[in-house]
């Protein structure tokens, strides 16, 4: 993974020392409370309900051991020993003291780390897929990429305070896991017919309030002139994405606007004046940083699927886990496997520091000392030996970290919502947990399959319930807190948006509802047809007709 | 007087900023005025004889494109932030300065306060009228909250990928 050289220390550093003093500053009362609130957003630290909650960031969800026990640390000498891994591949702590966060500060820069930029009208930390650099689809790795857009991102001199926040996801493979479409920025790493890589460009998408599929405006966008093509983007749109509501401020109602073209030729104009200037990025740089992302030393093994077959036939539990939580790897003999931090019981994304370490402990011992976040709030470890796996499954399984539900009904994405959140209509959590009681069968899960189910608190979506293939969001009815059914959302590549059930649920109905709809889909599928293809073929209506019915 | 902050010093300031409806009239022969963009546009050329030194001022939405031939009559352009958290003058001052070279005073005015202050130096402001009820002294030492930089900017050619060691 990247290592900070002096420069990239000193930033950081320096921002320590600077967020002290605006700590200080408003701690004495020289600034406001208004004043103090977009230096502390930019600096990922929100004061919520019961407590401030500080956004630390994970750039594109890579962590090295050594970080993973700095959070551990921190969770326990700042916090209440545990921490939650965000939907943009980041961690947050939910209960730390505003005095002391230039402390944590201070210490997540010894391990190079920082919070800059998790919040606020500015460039947010960029995203990529979780298994970038060992997925078999791969095309280009991201990761240098993503790299490259954090050190171009990070204080930004003419990008501090844009109309509202700004999310860019990089994909280099087949499948899109980064969910780039939905996002203000979506970078697509191609290689022409020549073979040189470029970048396909989507502008404009985004969820939460006014939920939008991005438009590709570039179809080919030459590698060197990836920042001053972002330059032109960020410029178009600090000057004239609209400041005046701050619901219709993202860039996505600009392009929509303007339409996608006449945005397309704003930021051809404004480029055109850019182009081949300084921030043309060179060979040499490229190369400097994709040093940092080489393979590691991975030995010459074979594919061990007869010996795994065997295991699997003896160990059903194995056979479960791992034919949900592992994924194939570019590499034979070697295996990711996804840690799933969604067992029943405990709320989706938290970890606490005792398990932070011990994935550490995990990563140095099976994965060359790394782990990876994802977007749905799992933790990756991308490099295991096959003839290993039986072994990790048994400490995985001890430590809580092996229930076999990746990518089903279970794993769901969830916010922190109104048990946390002072923007929540409702709270997220307990719907969670409701639904993984309701479907505690595994035979019944495994059979119902791939579905995504992402419930949001508000309709800021950060659980991003719209490309859910389920979504739920919580809405507020009087002062009560209902929730909002949709279906057929996706964030993979063709990304869709969910279409709105019908009148909202109170709590106590939701895992009925979801029960109800998952009936619907158990009857009326084709061999092997997932979920949403379901859904695409037969619409809404029977889903509708089914929930509703039961109410009369 | 009004004290700013001026080539990183705290200097007294000379200049009047006249409101945005000012009209021909209100504008004084000898003082040294900054007009707002409309009355540049509109009587442009009746400004021209003054004795007094002459500036602009460019609201948050108003675009330097409309400047672009003029910069040589002006000695100052202010730019200003109706809100802390409106970043398009960061814009307007690169433009001005790296797209159509004006060379003299870029002036912040409005909502200015020291935490924008390194952001706006390097997008080419070399002075600052910080909000009458705070410290111009206190926010110089924002100028330099930060040692190092990764972007080109104004005053700094190079993104640091081309400087890098």
């Amino acid at each position: 993974m990247y290592v900070y050289d002096e420069y990239d220390q000193r930033i950081v550093e320096d921002r320590v020392k600077q967020f002290r003093d605006q700590t200080r500053r408003y701690l004495a009362g020289e600034l406001t409370g208004e004043e103090f609130r977009p230096l502390r957003l930019q600096n990922g630290l929100y004061i919520q309900r019961y407590a401030p909650m500080l956004r630390i960031a994970v750039p594109y969800g890579l962590l090295s051991s050594r970080q993973l026990r700095k959070l551990a640390q921190i969770a326990r000498d700042y916090d209440k020993g545990y921490a939650h891994i965000s939907t943009r591949q980041n961690v947050q702590f939910n209960w730390p003291e505003l005095e002391d966060v230039p402390e944590i500060l201070a210490e997540l820069a010894t391990v190079q780390m920082h919070a800059i930029q998790t919040s606020g009208n500015c460039i947010r930390n960029t995203t990529t897929d979780q298994f970038a650099g060992v997925a078999r689809d791969e095309l280009v790795d991201p990761r240098p990429w993503c790299e490259i857009i954090r050190q171009w991102s990070t204080f930004h001199p003419e990008f501090a305070h844009l109309p509202r926040k700004f999310k860019i996801a990089v994909n280099g493979a087949v499948s899109d896991r980064a969910a780039i479409e939905v996002h203000d920025i979506g970078l697509e790493a191609v290689k022409n017919e020549a073979g040189e890589l470029g970048f396909r460009v989507s502008v404009g998408g985004g969820l939460g309030r006014t939920p939008i599929v991005g438009s590709f405006i570039n179809e080919f966008l030459p590698w060197q002139h990836l920042l001053g093509y972002l330059d032109a983007i960020l410029r178009v749109y600090n000057r004239y994405g609209r400041r005046d509501n701050k619901y219709k401020a993202r860039i996505k109602i600009l392009v929509k606007a303007l339409t996608p073209e006449v945005f397309a030729e704003r930021v051809e104009a404004e480029w055109a004046n850019l182009k081949d200037g300084p921030s043309t990025l060179t060979e040499a740089e490229v190369q400097r940083v994709a040093a940092h992302f080489v393979d590691p030393a991975y030995k010459a093994l074979d594919d061990l699927d007869e010996s795994l077959a065997r295991l699997d036939a003896e160990h059903p539990g194995f056979a479960r886990w791992r034919a949900r939580n592992t994924f194939a790897h570019k590499k034979p003999g070697y295996v990711a496997v996804t840690l799933s931090l969604k067992p029943t019981g405990t709320a989706p994304g938290d970890v606490t520091d005792k398990q932070l370490d011990a994935i550490a402990d995990l990563a140095d011992r099976y994965s060359f000392g790394e782990v990876r976040n994802s977007h749905n709030q799992n933790i990756i470890l991308a490099d295991v030996e096959q003839g290993e796996l039986f072994a990790l499954w048994g400490e995985l399984r001890e430590l809580g970290f092996a229930t076999p539900n990746v990518g089903l009904l279970t794993d769901i994405i969830c916010c922190p919502g109104g048990d946390f959140c002072s923007l929540a209509n409702a709270k997220s959590i307990p719907i969670a947990e409701a639904i993984q009681r309701r479907f505690d069968n595994l035979d019944y899960l495994f059979d119902i399959g791939d579905i995504d189910l992402n419930i949001s608190g508000c309709m800021n979506a950060c659980g991003h319930h719209h490309v859910g293939h389920i979504g739920i969001l919580g809405v507020d009815k009087k002062g009560a807190e209902f929730y909002q059914v949709s279906l057929g959302g996706s964030s993979a590549r063709d990304a869709s948006l969910g279409q709105i059930l019908g009148p909202s649920f109170a709590q106590e109905q939701m895992a009925d509802v979801i029960d109800k709809i998952i009936q619907v889909y158990v009857e009326r599928r084709t061999e092997e047809e997932p979920f949403i293809d379901t859904f695409r073929r037969i619409g809404i209506d029977p889903f509708k007709e089914r929930v509703y019915a039961a109410n009369h | 007087m009004q004290r700013i902050i001026k080539h990183r010093q705290v200097v007294d300031d000379r200049w009047h900023l006249l409101p945005k409806d000012a009209t021909l009239e209100s504008v004084p022969n000898s003082d040294d005025v900054i007009i707002p963009l409309a009355l540049w546009l509109e009587h442009g050329p009746a400004l021209r004889g003054r004795d007094g030194g002459l500036g602009v001022w460019l609201d948050a939405d108003e675009e330097p494109e409309s400047i672009a031939g003029d910069l040589d009559r002006f000695q100052v352009i202010a730019v200003n932030f109706p809100a802390f958290t409106d970043g398009r003058g960061f814009s307007s001052a690169r433009l001005l300065r790296e797209r159509y070279g004006y060379k003299g005073e870029i002036r912040a005015i409005g909502d200015v306060l020291r935490d924008q202050l390194f952001f706006m130096r390097r997008c080419g402001f070399d002075a600052y009228a910080i909000r009458a009820d705070r410290s111009p002294e206190d926010a110089l030492a924002s100028l330099d909250d930060f040692s190092e930089v990764y972007q080109t900017s104004v005053e700094q050619p190079l993104p640091l990928f081309r400087r890098r060691g």
